[in-house]
């Protein structure tokens, strides 16, 4: 029968240690006190405002030049939040006036790094540089050619291969800001794409996931993402086939996640 | 060519397929693909065009080539002519009136279950408004039974959804015992795995046997993984209760799955073969959406909503013990808000039901969806009434590592009572059994069941 023993809850109360999902909420009744009903709203309003916020593109630009490093701003064919939203072909290629800047700067390059927004601009504003810096800083900068970071408003991962296409980069690496979660508004993917030109899938890419302190945190992310970089050059390609081996090296983020949340 | 002529102004449809593309009510997936109503004017006029279509047309005219498609030839080869036969007459307008009929009962609905092609729901639901596909869904009840019996009338079942990022263990348990304690898990205890390899999912399914073993838990388990991946772990005597599989209305989009139907056949065979189920051996859990077909361009320019009334063709094959529709999980370019959500739900268990599955609803939404909470709750009550068999319990409606958001245990609990609906039978009474309700059925608050306590000394 029924037994009520505190040290049974203690218990519990422990295991809540073990997951970050919202268990053992207090119940009114059949429904949630306020408070934890209040929580989960404002958890709600975060993602919300998360994906309607826009890339600070000045801020970044002018971080990026502080740094020495060249940038030059695109934007995708998407005009704004509710055709990026429900047109997914617009915000994968270039509008045209931005592809006619880029080819400005098409050249011979090893590597291309674009940052796009997705559908998590804080993602962008609180992990891009400390991603990019730390990768930057770990590449061999006499075997690597470094195209212009490339800052691009309402870009989906795809735009990457238009971009790295206009610019004649023999990779492509999109920081990303990916679809928020009710408890990771800030989550930032980063994905590989080798030979990059319009029209690639996802099966020829590799996908780190879930960048943020509380997830797939800054130096594992840039240890994987060299690690990717290195073995896409060496063996020409990415996708399916370099993401066995790289699982071995180290578990990677969910893989539902690389697919389901592809901005 | 179908058309009509409306106070003078001719509409015309190059195709079956244009015009039950141009008749589905208005949802963004379908304006992506292109293939949408260009005007409400337009939509209507399709649906009037379409209302006067006898039904048997979709017998004589495949919106997806039968030559090339698996999925086309099991529908159209399967089809029972004599079960069709009292309906062979109507039109599709006609054939709505009928199912809102008094003649239209659960014994006439379920003579009629192979007598309808998946084509044949679809089009019929597309000329229903919400309320209809809730009245006629309601009439319909398809049970199912492996450990427990699902979908009698009065009852109202939930899967425990305890997914982890990492798949961690205590985690997992964690969040199935909070689930269990609040009357959730009477259709399955079912993980998502955040990783497919094969030894992360063996060690999920011996971890939930292992729950479900120590609290002698009528119900069943599952992970859900890539048939495949199961395959090879029933091969290993892995505890595989149910077979889980994604499905799409077309040959190529269950390619896109890495799936085909022989593949489904094999599966089966081998879960049927395990004898696990001990009062029925409805032996497969399927998982589908609308819009899954277009996001893998393999929707032959049908509507989403069409080719998933197919996916239910593919299902009911293989006698699923559940299946649910993942409605507002795959995004605003297919279903972009609460409003187009709740329809879709609606048309999928109408649909569902009508072709003698057990229809389930994973009631959700992303975030980038122009949906919240409030939509999630009106849907969830909506398709409780229309006696849907169960719907999703995750912890706090928050699915961690899906990253989308779904309905609760609470919203479980909610339903039920609002309702008066009821657990399984076996569940209720192992629910009675173990103490975790008093004498009325109702939910004893704080209880905890002596009997857990071995299982969270091990956690």
């Amino acid at each position: 029968m029924a037994d009520r023993r505190p040290a049974l809850f203690d218990m519990i109360l422990k295991l809540r240690s073990a997951t970050p999902a919202r268990i053992f909420l207090p119940r009114a009744g059949a429904g949630l006190t306020t408070r934890a009903t209040l929580d989960f709203q404002l958890a709600h309003a975060e993602a919300r405002d998360a994906v309607e916020e826009r890339l600070d593109v000045d801020t970044l630009f002018d971080e990026l030049t502080a740094r020495g490093l060249t940038a030059v701003c695109v934007r995708s064919a998407a005009r704004d939040r509710r055709s990026f939203l429900l047109r997914p072909d617009l915000g994968r290629r270039l509008d045209d006036e931005s592809r006619e800047r880029l080819k400005s700067f098409a050249g011979v390059y090893d590597l291309a790094f674009v940052i796009a927004e997705g559908l998590s601009a804080r993602a962008i504003a609180r992990h891009a540089l400390p991603i990019l810096e730390r990768t930057l800083s770990s590449l061999d900068r006499t075997s690597w050619k470094i195209a212009p970071i490339v800052l691009a408003e309402q870009g989906r991962v795809a735009l990457g291969d238009d971009i790295g296409e206009t610019l004649g980069a023999r990779l492509v690496a999109v920081l990303i800001g990916e679809r928020p979660g009710l408890s990771s508004p800030d989550s930032l993917g980063v994905y590989l794409t080798f030979a990059p030109r319009v029209g690639r899938t996802d099966a020829e890419r590799n996908c780190l996931s879930n960048i943020r302190p509380q997830g797939l945190a800054y130096d594992e992310a840039t240890r994987k993402l060299l690690y990717l970089c290195n073995e896409a050059r060496r063996r020409g390609l990415t996708g399916v086939e370099l993401k066995d081996e790289a699982e071995t090296l180290a578990p990677e983020g969910p893989h539902a996640i690389d697919v389901k949340n592809e901005p | 060519m179908y058309g009509t002529t409306i106070r003078g102004t001719r509409y015309g449809f190059r195709d079956l397929k244009s015009l039950m593309a141009k008749a589905t009510p208005l949802r963004s997936g379908d304006c992506l693909a292109g293939i949408a109503a260009t005007s409400a004017a337009e939509r209507v006029a399709a649906q009037m065009a379409l209302a006067d279509l006898p039904l048997s047309v979709f017998l004589n005219e495949s919106l997806v080539p039968y030559e090339e498609d698996e999925v086309t030839r099991l529908i159209l080869d399967s089809h029972d002519r004599q079960a069709f036969a009292p309906i062979a007459s109507l039109t599709v307008g006609e054939f709505r009136d009928w199912l809102l009929s008094e003649a239209a009962d659960a014994n006439s609905l379920a003579a009629l279950t192979f007598g309808l092609t998946p084509e044949m729901a679809a089009a019929v639901s597309k000329i229903c408004r919400n309320q209809d596909l809730i009245l006629i869904a309601a009439k319909r009840r398809v049970v199912t039974r492996f450990r427990n019996t699902l979908g009698l009338r009065g009852r109202l079942s939930s899967r425990i959804q305890p997914n982890h990022p990492t798949d961690d263990a205590r985690g997992v348990l964690a969040s199935a015992i909070d689930g269990l304690l609040l009357g959730n898990g009477d259709a399955v205890i079912g993980v998502n795995p955040a990783s497919d390899s094969p030894e992360q999912c063996y060690e999920l399914l011996r971890l939930l046997d292992e729950l479900r073993e120590t609290l002698n838990i009528p119900t069943q388990t599952c992970v859900l993984a890539h048939v495949t991946t199961t395959l090879q772990l029933m091969k290993r005597q892995a505890p595989v209760d149910l077979v889980f599989q994604s499905i799409g209305g077309t040959q190529a989009a269950n390619s896109s799955f890495g799936i085909d139907l022989a593949l489904l056949r094999e599966s089966r065979e081998a879960a049927l073969a395990l004898k696990r189920g001990t009062i029925g051996d409805n032996v497969m859990y399927f998982e589908t959406g609308q819009g899954s077909a277009l996001s893998a361009n393999a929707h032959w320019n049908c509507d989403q909503q069409t080719l998933e009334a197919r996916a239910y063709g593919v299902a009911r094959m293989f006698e699923p013990l559940l299946i649910n529709t993942v409605v507002g999980f795959i995004g605003p370019e297919y279903l972009f808000d609460g409003k187009q959500i709740t329809r879709a739900a609606l048309e999928d268990h109408f649909c569902g039901k009508l072709l003698g599955l057990p229809m389930g609803c994973d009631v959700c939404y992303t975030n980038h969806a122009e949906a919240d909470q409030n939509d999630m709750d009106d849907l969830l009550t909506l398709l409780a009434v229309a006696g849907v068999n169960y719907v999703m319990g995750v912890p706090g409606a928050d699915d961690v590592m899906l990253n989308y958001q779904s309905t609760s245990y609470h919203d479980v609990l909610a339903v039920r009572r609002m309702l008066n609906l009821a657990p399984a039978p076996e569940f209720a009474q192992w629910f009675a059994d173990v103490g975790l309700t008093d004498a009325r059925g109702e939910l004893q608050s704080q209880a905890l069941p002596a009997s857990f306590s071995p299982l969270l000394e091990r956690a």
